[in-house]
């Protein structure tokens, strides 16, 4: 072990100037790390301020599209049409007759055996594929009539959900929230079971004991009863629902890094920064934290994807995000129980979920070789 | 290291004792009873009920009752399955959530080590980011898509193995699958980073330089260190791999005692939820025991006193 | 060599078990809703226990496969001419699996269990109308104090505390089923557990695995084994819809008791008549809070009802329910008049929302000054969709909707407790076929149903009225005048009409669609 000491010194010397900085630089050359710090931010960008260029609203529906397949041509297809017109129709009590569409318009003829009520275009109107709806033509006995609509276009080139909205515009807002879930809530995490693991870490003996004793007795908690009495007590909102996912799971980070420190701190470059004096604190400012950093980037890749999705079990317990709004645990959860008779209304969202993650693993790898301490 | 482990699991006691105490009063504040159900029960009903399980009683006593009971090893009846006690309900399905988490974790631990050593090995090439696209893949995509798919592909449209249910080693395979591939990944992903740094470590470099051969240097020396970040995260995994898993459970129709920690606490079957946490405490103690005894072998600078 | 003969006789017995076991014996492997939470008879509620217990049992009347009640252990049976004393005739070929005779005295005894408190029976309350039984069962009168008697072995007199027209409904309630007095007497509570149980029904209980499976095998001692085609049934319990269809899907189940809504479509198109969708006896229904300020507004409930495009629900939404126009289900029983007509149900879509528009418009209550409303439910996936379609229905007409999502016991406490709400989701799916079993539930004393506080003397009185009616079409009237009154205050809010959702393999027969979703396994078979 006497090797040990050899590198000691030069990790002192440089850690705290350089760290960041030289870390930033070998950042850079990794291009896997940079062609997904860039999906991220572009994901990023998607959720905040896609949801207003999107062409549908997150929470608009679409009554005659429910579920409908991803299609890169509008709906309503030409096929469509027609029987829309006479699902519309229908309503109003007429009896129709030829249909036809010539320019996206449709021209319907129709008559009843009652005075027609010139209304009646807003049947039309009222259904989502067609719009500006007039009575162009009416007989004298008020009998039969001709009624004209345009046909609106609609794209939905994710499908639709189960209620009938465009997918593309609640993936876009459900990335907004996610990943505004995901980054809190791992923040919360890091933040507390860093320090609180490598507190019990160093400090060791009794008072190590008993922290981990703390962590156990809240790891054996019911969940599902700490998020009931959470929403019992303090309301249902998005915060709470951070410090909830937070609070539980800090608990493996904190084990993890406690583990890492207790080794840590038997290392000679430790031992010596005590020997000559630096305070406990500064020591694992300095030294401690710095060298777990590689395992809890990875840690906190694996604990992103977690987050994501338990929240769809809180807003199952009436926590999470409610309606309209929506988040990628949310619409994967819907996905799965649609997956036989609407596969892309999994396919979809798990896509998302998946791309998200995998920029999200390269650049954590990425990261923890550029932090590396013992890399340079 | 044995007075130590001995001491340690005589200080579980006041442990586990807060533990139950803890849960017992937070299952109690929360809102709604065993009985509330769909179908709302009549007073006189609700009333016989409430006085057959002693739910008329004061909160302390039941208390003290529900210790009484589990000192003598009687967990109580269950509030919502009636024709058992706690303790029958546990003692069926704990077997057959052992058998399922245990082939499940060692199938994780050593599919794991060699993806994330073979990646480390191979740091940023083709087979490097195979692995990681791999382990992000089994991280991704949760138990209850994968579990689902699993069993219509190998099940309804090859007809391969069965589709759900419980008593030969092929209903086995698929459960067992789909609890170990988000594990496996996440033990890949601890063990390549470790072991990226145990390689350049001057230990190893060391070895290395004495001309010792590389596969034994990497067993040897590099795995040995590589493996405590896996190792800490193995006490959780375990306690959470054994007590099974809720979703994997309910799409294999498996009997074990997984969904009994969620529908326990949907139902409020206080009694139930008390024998899953009881569970839950004693694993989180003895595989945190066994994770530190492994560290202290595993790494000889970490030491108790 | 007393011992050797013995081992010689238990071998040659197993042997026989073995050679029955595998010889083409049918065993029929039957999905079910989900674990049964008990098999006494006495402390059972849902119907997944109600499926197994009718398969063990018999009680004095039974469903056929129509769900029509014929006779059971009753041979025959008189109804006195106020309609309050029945008098049943046992059969005299009817045993206990052990042989024993099921005499007058089983039923006298089983029906006392029930009622007494310490039983702690969640369906007692379904048998009160029999003389003195909800003064037993609130621990006010001693258990030989009810109306029940045994003059004889074979003859069963009951005494109704007023004429009950579905009282013979209700004996086909799991609740109504005998129970062997002597081996509740030998083991207590667990003379349910295998090997304790001695039943009187088509099938005896083998073997009971909580979330794997409850097995049972014919009864050679069933009066009617001779028609009995299966030799043995495995319930297996499935929480998880979906896996149930991949189990049928796979072969490894024959029937599935209930279905993922959302895939129905799907597996119409695919397996055809397989599919059984059903109308089933239940409402699924919001409950409006009478005592909120905006909801006590008779208008304002009536204009929330007219904008619901119900058969959109039921087309998109929830595949494969039904529009619900009344709060009583169609096909019910008792009901000669059927459910009264309520207007606006004939009008367009448009014209309803019209109608709409106007009436709150004229309250202040437009798109542009909208009113906001809490809607609770409970969660699952189908609740949050039809609370998504209506909330957008209700946001046109002007009136805002917030969530309220909670588990379903804490949503159901908050029910019972008289918690504050606006408007809340609830379903009931009737015990007996009889519209009483569902008007009932908004009479002003029913404190555990009457979420809504509905308080109407007028309606309470029509519901009194038609109790003391004997004459099945005056109580049908009288009913559906209470019904109208109903529709028009709107203590809830009818959605639609449950369905039942089955998977039924092509093999079977002896599976007839009702609306009750009864189907004994004592008249199913199994081609190969």
């Amino acid at each position: 072990m006497t090797d040990m000491t050899a590198d000691a010194t030069p990790v002192l010397a440089t850690q705290s100037r350089s760290l960041w900085a030289t870390a930033l630089i070998r950042l850079r050359r990794n291009r896997a790390a940079m062609l997904s710090l860039f999906v991220l931010i572009f994901m990023l960008l998607a959720g905040l301020f896609g949801p207003m260029l999107a062409p549908h609203s997150y929470s608009n529906v679409y009554t005659q599209y429910v579920k409908v397949p991803p299609s890169l041509s509008p709906y309503p297809h030409a096929e469509n049409i027609i029987p829309a017109a006479e699902s519309a129709l229908s309503r109003a009590r007429v009896d129709i007759g030829t249909i036809t569409i010539e320019n996206g318009r449709a021209i319907i003829e129709v008559t009843s055996e009652r005075e027609i009520d010139p209304r009646i275009s807003r049947y039309l109107d009222r259904s989502d594929v067609f719009f500006n709806g007039e009575v162009t033509e009416i007989a004298a006995d008020g009998l039969s009539a001709t009624v004209e609509a345009d046909v609106q276009e609609l794209y939905f080139i994710m499908g639709t959900d189960a209620n009938g909205r465009d997918l593309f515009a609640r993936i876009l807002i459900s990335l907004r929230i996610s990943l505004m879930i995901g980054a809190l809530a791992t923040s919360v995490a890091l933040v507390i079971g860093v320090t609180y693991g490598a507190t019990a870490g160093f400090i060791g003996g009794r008072v190590d004991n008993v922290m981990m004793r703390v962590v156990d007795i809240l790891y054996s908690l019911p969940f599902v009863f700490f998020v009931i009495l959470l929403v019992v007590f303090f309301g249902r909102n998005l915060i709470l629902m951070f410090l909830a996912v937070g609070a539980v799971e800090w608990l493996d980070m904190a084990r993890i890094v406690r583990g890492q420190t207790l080794s840590l701190r038997r290392r000679e470059f430790v031992q010596a920064a005590e020997t000559l004096g630096v305070s406990g604190w500064k020591i694992v400012q300095r030294h401690i934290i710095p060298n777990t950093l590689g395992t809890v980037i990875i840690y906190m890749t694996l604990l992103v994807p977690k987050v994501i999705l338990l929240e769809s079990f809180l807003s199952f317990l009436g926590l999470g995000v409610q309606e309209p709004l929506t988040s990628l645990g949310v619409l994967i959860a819907e996905g799965a129980k649609n997956m036989r008779n609407a596969p892309f209304m999994l396919f979809w969202p798990a896509a998302t979920m998946t791309v998200l993650l995998f920029a999200l693993n390269f650049l954590g790898d990425g990261l923890r070789d550029a932090l590396d301490p013992k890399d340079r | 290291m044995l007075v130590y482990a001995l001491r340690r699991l005589v200080g579980a006691i006041p442990t586990i004792f807060i533990i139950i105490t803890a849960a017992f009063f937070m299952m109690r504040v929360a809102p709604g009873g065993p009985f509330d159900q769909e179908r709302t029960l009549e007073a006189t009903v609700m009333a016989n009920l409430n006085k057959t399980f002693g739910l008329d009683r004061p909160l302390y006593e039941q208390y003290g009752m529900y210790l009484g009971n589990l000192v003598r090893g009687d967990m109580g009846p269950s509030f919502i399955y009636r024709d058992k006690r706690v303790h029958e309900i546990l003692a069926e399905g704990l077997p057959i959530s052992m058998q399922l988490g245990m082939t499940a974790l060692l199938l994780a631990l050593a599919v794991g080590t060699l993806l994330g050593t073979l990646a480390a090995l191979r740091q940023n090439t083709k087979t490097d980011y195979a692995v990681i696209a791999v382990a992000t893949f089994g991280i991704t995509v949760p138990n209850f898509v994968v579990a689902p798919v699993l069993s219509l592909v190998f099940a309804v449209i090859l007809s391969w193995l069965p589709a759900q249910g419980w008593g030969d080693w092929r209903q086995m395979i698929l459960p067992v699958i789909a609890l170990a591939l988000p594990q496996v990944a996440v033990i890949a992903r601890l063990v390549r980073g470790s072991m990226i740094e145990a390689l350049r470590s001057d230990h190893v470099r060391t070895a290395r330089a004495y001309g010792l051969p590389s596969r034994m240097v990497v067993v040897k020396h590099a795995l040995r260190a590589a493996i405590l970040p896996a190792v800490s995260y193995l006490g959780p995994a375990a306690a959470a791999l054994l007590t099974g898993s809720i979703v994997v459970e309910q799409v294999f129709n498996l009997p074990g005692i997984g969904r009994y920690f969620v529908q326990g606490a949907l139902n409020r079957d206080y009694t139930l939820v008390m024998g899953t946490v009881v569970i839950v405490a004693v694993f989180v103690v003895v595989f945190n025991l066994i994770v530190d005894l492994l560290y202290a072998m595993l790494d000889p600078r970490v030491r108790y006193d | 060599m007393k011992i050797g003969r013995i081992t010689c006789a238990a071998l040659s017995v197993s042997l026989l078990a073995l050679a029955a076991g595998t010889a083409g014996a049918v065993t029929y492997q039957r999905g079910n809703d989900g674990n049964p939470e008990t098999l006494d008879q006495h402390k059972t509620s849902t119907v997944a226990e109600a499926n197994i217990l009718r398969d063990l049992y018999e009680g004095l009347v039974v469903y056929n496969t129509k769900a029509e009640v014929i006779p059971g252990v009753a041979e025959s049976w008189e109804v006195s001419d106020d309609g309050t004393v029945y008098t049943f005739h046992l059969r005299d070929d009817a045993k206990w699996s052990n042989g024993d005779p099921v005499v007058a005295g089983d039923f006298v005894f089983s029906l006392r269990r029930i009622m007494t408190p310490e039983t702690g029976a969640k369906y007692a309350n379904i048998l009160y109308p029999i003389a003195g039984a909800e003064a037993v069962n609130k621990g006010e009168a001693a258990p030989e104090t009810m109306g029940v008697e045994a003059p004889d072995d074979h003859t069963l007199v009951i005494t109704l505390a007023q004429a009950t027209p579905y009282f013979l409904e209700l004996l086909t309630h799991q609740t109504g089923l005998p129970l062997h007095p002597a081996s509740v007497e030998q083991f207590g509570a667990d003379f349910v557990q295998p090997g304790n149980m001695v039943s009187n029904g088509a099938f005896v209980l083998e073997s009971n695995t909580l979330n794997d499976k409850i097995a049972l095998v014919k009864n050679e001692n069933f009066h009617d084994a001779a028609n009995v085609a299966l030799d043995g049934v495995n319930f297996l319990p499935f929480e998880e819809r979906a896996t149930c269809v991949r189990a049928w899907e796979a072969g490894e189940v024959q029937s599935c008791s209930d279905l993922p809504t959302e895939d129905v479509d799907r597996l119409r198109a695919e397996y055809g008549d397989a599919v059984r969708v059903v109308p089933y006896l239940g409402t699924y229904y919001y409950a409006f809070n009478h005592d909120d300020e905006l909801l006590s507004d008779p208008e304002v409930r009536e204009a929330l009802s007219m904008v619901i495009d119900r058969q959109f629900l039921a087309d998109e939404i929830f595949e494969g329910m039904l529009p619900a126009e009344s709060f009583v289900p169609p096909g019910i029983g008792n009901y000669s008049t059927g459910s009264p007509k309520t207007d606006y149900f004939d009008m367009s879509m448009l014209d309803r929302e019209d109608k709409a528009i106007e009436i709150l418009s004229a309250k202040g209550i437009t798109p542009e000054t909208p009113a906001t409303i809490e809607l609770m439910y409970n969660t699952s996936e189908n609740h949050k969709n039809v609370a998504t379609a209506i909330a957008e229905m209700w946001a046109n007409v002007g009136v805002n909707v917030e969530f309220n999502v909670r588990d379903a016991s804490a949503h159901y406490a908050h029910l019972r407790d008289k918690g504050d709400f606006d408007v809340a989701r609830a379903g009931w799916i009737g015990d007996y076929s009889d519209p009483q079993n569902f008007l009932f539930m908004v009479e002003s004393d029913n404190d555990g149903f009457n979420y809504a506080n509905y308080n109407n003397p007028e309606y309470d009185g029509l519901m009194d009225a038609a109790a003391a009616e004997i004459d099945l079409d005056k109580r049908a009237a009288l009913l559906q005048q209470a019904e109208a009154l109903f529709m028009r205050d709107l203590p809830f809010l009818p959605l639609l009409y449950y369905s039942s959702h089955s998977l039924v393999s092509p093999k079977i027969s002896g599976w007839d669609d009702n609306i009750q979703n009864v189907h004994p396994s004592r008249f199913i078979s199994i081609s190969e």
